[in-house]
Formats: structure tokens, sequence, C-alpha cells
């Protein structure tokens, strides 16, 4: 499903003196397939904007179609959109709230499939679970609270997936997790990806996370969409992204010092390929010691 | 002097003593020094902060801060004024719903008279910067200027010793920016002890010190540079390297003589050397 949102507004508390306006024009549009970033300063207006996607806002004004739901109709069929757009929020471990990890689980898929038999929903858990890559047998009887901080957050994020979302969004999935946490979350949401999780979008204040993850971020900034391409095209705009008080990527800082020195790097900003780059930049001395 | 010391401290948080949270530590932190705590999640660095202002006693061993023993009831008090700490979020943190009400918080407790805690309030606003907000809603800051009212709070109260448990996790990076540029001036302008538990491993490039934990002990513990450069052992740890340094080494082991760098501007120089060279 591909997500089209056009001259997107919305205003917190309208009709009030504490009316304030969150998004102002949201032009953005998100192929299927796409490993998508969301940056943007606090207040920019990017959670807000993916609180739209399954429609826990409701749009002030513009237009918003996910594949054939168009989210700005009142007869819009909600719940089955909700059990397609899965969201999960900053530090889900904080919504883990049933005595057992399996009945965590279960909960989302209960409420969307009301149909299913208590065979099907175990199945459809105790995969949720391998995927996020927790042992069955070691965790379903287990109290959510019991878990370390990195499980804990696992076992959230298949109470999301279990109903097996076309499109994952997450809201800084890694936030807080110690450096491996964060690498096994990235690979994880890597291998759901593809299959019948086709589109997924991150919103982000690591850029080296986005540098090295997705295949197109979109920068929010004032409740509008102010750059979006590659990461590869957004960190060459180094200086406007400072500006707006956001970071860049660490390959990114180093190449624009570079360049103010008159060395050009072209690069698209991951690790692998800023050493492959400044290796051949300088000289294949490199490439012959390695061998 | 020393600000803090642990003597061969363990402490479970199961009854019958088993699986320690912090097994066997000896550690000795000086007055001023600026100390960054690495360790995985569950490698028990939290425990250890809260080992320090007696919020947890040791099973066994000793802390001492500044000399008084955190297990005699008598010095807790005096123990928890000189030792502040501050969390990791910022909501949990606010108890008043004006910024200066909130950072009163602490003085009022401590029973400080009046003047005295409008003193306090001014210098411990301006020392976070957020004078102007003074008579603001806590509720409408961003997370950054909410964590340095937090820090405000606990800068009433004049500690010696401030410990931070990743009191930068939830914060963008601006606002980690912000939090960080507050600690290390109270640590060089005002000689404060600074222990700081963070997963950035950037963060503790700006320490004196990095401690690693692992499994409740301390395994690592010299200078951040002296610590990143043993990257294979930090790995075993679960740690990673600042990226600048991971590309750096990666760099390095592609042949290319350069220095160990740590930082993206150190990195640069190294580069540009030896692109002119080349």
């Amino acid at each position: 499903m591909q997500i089209d949102a056009k001259g997107l507004t919305y205003i917190y508390n309208p009709k009030s003196p504490f009316a304030s306006t969150a998004l102002s024009g949201v032009d953005l549009s998100i192929a299927e397939g796409e490993f998508f970033g969301i940056i943007g300063h606090t207040g920019s207006g990017k959670s807000t904007f993916v609180q739209h996607l399954n429609a826990l806002l409701k749009a002030s004004g513009g237009s918003l179609r996910i594949g054939e739901y168009d989210l700005t109709d009142k007869k819009c069929k909600f719940l089955e959109l909700r059990s397609k757009v899965g969201m999960v929020f900053q530090y889900p471990e904080y919504q883990l709230f049933a005595e057992t990890v399996e009945k965590d689980v279960a909960f989302g898929i209960k409420n969307f499939s009301k149909e299913k038999t208590e065979d099907e929903i175990r199945e459809a858990v105790k995969e949720a679970l391998e995927t996020v890559g927790l042992d069955w047998n070691a965790v379903k009887d287990a109290s959510p609270f019991e878990l370390s901080g990195g499980q804990k957050r696992r076992v959230a994020i298949a109470g999301v997936i279990v109903t097996k979302p076309e499109i994952l969004i997450l809201d800084e999935p890694a936030a807080g997790l110690d450096p491996l946490g964060k690498k096994e979350l990235m690979e994880l949401l890597h291998s759901i990806h593809g299959g019948w999780c086709k589109t997924i979008i991150i919103v982000s204040h690591d850029m080296d996370e986005i540098a090295e993850n997705c295949t197109r971020a979109a920068v929010f900034s004032g409740g509008r969409v102010v750059m979006e391409g590659k990461p590869s095209e957004i960190f060459l705009r180094a200086d406007a992204l400072l500006e707006m008080g956001l970071d860049i990527p660490v390959t990114a800082k180093c190449a624009r010092i570079l360049k103010q020195d008159g060395f050009s790097l072209d690069t698209d900003f991951t690790c692998d390929d800023f050493v492959a780059k400044v290796l051949s930049l300088c000289g294949k001395g490199g490439a012959e010691h390695a061998q | 002097m020393e600000a803090v010391e642990f003597d061969n401290v363990k402490y479970s948080y199961r009854e019958d003593g088993t699986s320690p949270a912090v097994n066997g530590v000896t550690l000795q932190i000086e007055a001023g020094q600026f100390v960054a705590i690495l360790g995985r999640n569950g490698s028990g660095k939290s425990t250890l902060a809260k080992l320090i202002n007696a919020l947890l006693l040791p099973d066994s061993g000793q802390v001492r801060v500044f000399g008084m023993d955190t297990k005699d009831e008598k010095n807790t008090f005096t123990i928890r004024k000189s030792a502040g700490m501050v969390f990791q979020n910022p909501d949990n943190q606010t108890v008043a719903s004006i910024v200066e009400d909130d950072v009163a918080f602490g003085p009022e407790n401590i029973g400080l008279a009046r003047e005295e805690i409008g003193k306090r309030i001014e210098f411990a606003l301006e020392a976070v910067g957020m004078q102007e907000f003074r008579y603001s809603t806590p509720a409408r800051l961003s997370g950054g200027q909410k964590q340095r009212i937090a820090i405000a709070g606990v800068l009433a109260i004049s500690p010696q010793i401030m410990i931070l448990d990743e009191s930068t996790a939830m914060l963008d990076p601006q606002g980690r920016r912000e939090v960080m540029e507050v600690i290390k001036r109270l640590n060089r302008e005002r000689g404060m002890t600074i222990v700081l538990i963070t997963h950035f491993m950037e963060e503790a490039l700006q320490a004196d010190r990095a401690i690693v934990m692992h499994r409740g002990e301390i395994v690592m513990d010299g200078t951040p540079h002296e610590i990143f450069a043993r990257s294979r052992e930090l790995e075993t740890y679960s740690l990673t390297l600042p990226r600048a340094a991971y590309i750096c080494k990666k760099l390095q082991e592609a042949g290319l003589e350069i220095s160990d760098a740590f930082t993206a501007e150190e990195l640069a120089e190294e580069l540009c050397k030896s692109m002119r060279k080349g």
C-alpha cells in the first residue's frame, strides 16, 4: 500500500486559546517497499504525522490515502486499516500490561480478528515472539515485567507485528537500548522487511541509523516536510540540517570538514561506503596493504 | 580526597543473595573527577549509582561518600545532600507546575530559610541556563529543558557529586548537547564530581575516566581513549566504539596509516594529513 499525504494539516485544541498548528500542509508520498526515515527536531510535527498514518489522529485538513483507504473519509474502515498499519510507540515497553507475555502479545490480534480460534491465536503469538527472537517456551508464561529492558521491547514489538501489518511504523525504536541491543533491533527490522511487512517507517534522532538503514527519508520542520530524498542526498545538505538544530552522521561531519580542505568525497554516508571512498581517494596504497 | 569509595561491595535484589547485580566492586572516585560508566543493559550500572547515595545499601562490603559509611543511618541525610541524582525520564522528575517551585522542592525539604531558597533557585537556574523559564510550566518545556530543570533541582541542594543515570537517553541531539554542556561546565567551573551512566560512547569521550561494567563487576577502568583503544575487549562486553573511532579502525585495518581518532573532527584531521601526503 502506498501512502499519499497532500496538504495534510493538523491543529491541536482547535477553536480554543490553546490552538496550535502541528502540521501545516504536509505533502509526502511513501511507496510500498520503502524503509523510510523520518527526521526532525522535537516539536517539528513528525510524531503528529505518523499518528495520522493509523488514524490515531484525524486530519484537520488536506487528504491522506493509504492504499485503498481514504483516512479523511468518516466511512473508512479504521479497524481494518489499523490491523494493516502497525504502530510501535516510543518506549513501547511502558505499555505492557498483561500477566503473561502470551496474553500481552495476544491482545492485539484478539481485538482485530474476533473470528480467530484460540489455537490460531496461539500460533500467531508464537510466530510473532519467534520473529522478534524470543524463545516461545521460555517466555510465554513469564510476566513481561520480569524480562530485561531489551526483551520487554521485543515483546512490545511482537504485540504489534502479531497481526502482520503491511506497514510498520516505529517511533524511536532503538532509543535507550545499549549499542548491541540497537544493532539487534535494526537487524530484526531488516529481517521482516520485504516479507509480509512491506514498508517500514522509523522516526529517529540517530542520523547514523538513518544513513545506514533507510532507502529514503523526510525532514520535518515547523509542521512541514522541508527535505525529502535518499539519505545520501539529504546529508549533502549538512549546513541546512545543522541550522535546524539537527545532527548529521559522523561520516557526513567528516566529509564536510574534508570538503572545506579541498577533498571531495562522493559517498552515500554509510560507514562501508565512506571507508571505501576514503581508501580510493588516498590512492590504492590502502588496498595493497590490506592484501 | 576520595568522593566515593567502594570496598568489595556486593548487592543482590534477591533475598537469598543469589545473582548479585553488583558483585564485589572496589572503586575510588576522586573529588572533581568526571567518570563515565558504560555497560550493557543489566550490567549493574544503575545499581552501582543507587548504592552511592544510599538508595540501596550493600549486602556486604562498604560504600563511603566523603568518608561517610552509607550503612550508618545517621549519615543518610548528609549523603543524599552531597550526592544528587538525575534519572532517565524527565517527566517522572517534575513535582510542581511552575519551574521555580519544582527547583525549590529540594531546598524546602532540607529546611532552608526562605531567602536562601530564593538564592538557590536563582543560582541553580542560572547554572543550567534556564533563568528565563523561572515562571514557566515544566509540562510545556522540551525534553532537554525539562532535564535541565531536573538538574537544577539537584543543584539547588548544592551537592558535591552529581550522578546522572542515562539522563540523556530520551532527549533529541540538541537536548543531549544542552545537558552535556551543563554537566561539563559544572565539572570544570565548580569542580563538581560527575558520575555519568550512558550508552552513548561519544558522551563517554568527554569524561576524564571511563569504567566498563559487566555482570556486576568492573572489567575495564581507564581514560576513555585507553578504553576505546582496546576495541576487541570492548566487543566481548557487547560494547561498541564511538562511530568515528570505528571508522578509523576500519581504515587502519585496510592499511591506511593514520593515528587513532575518536571524534569526527579528529578523524577528518587525520584524513587531511594523509591525503596531503598522498
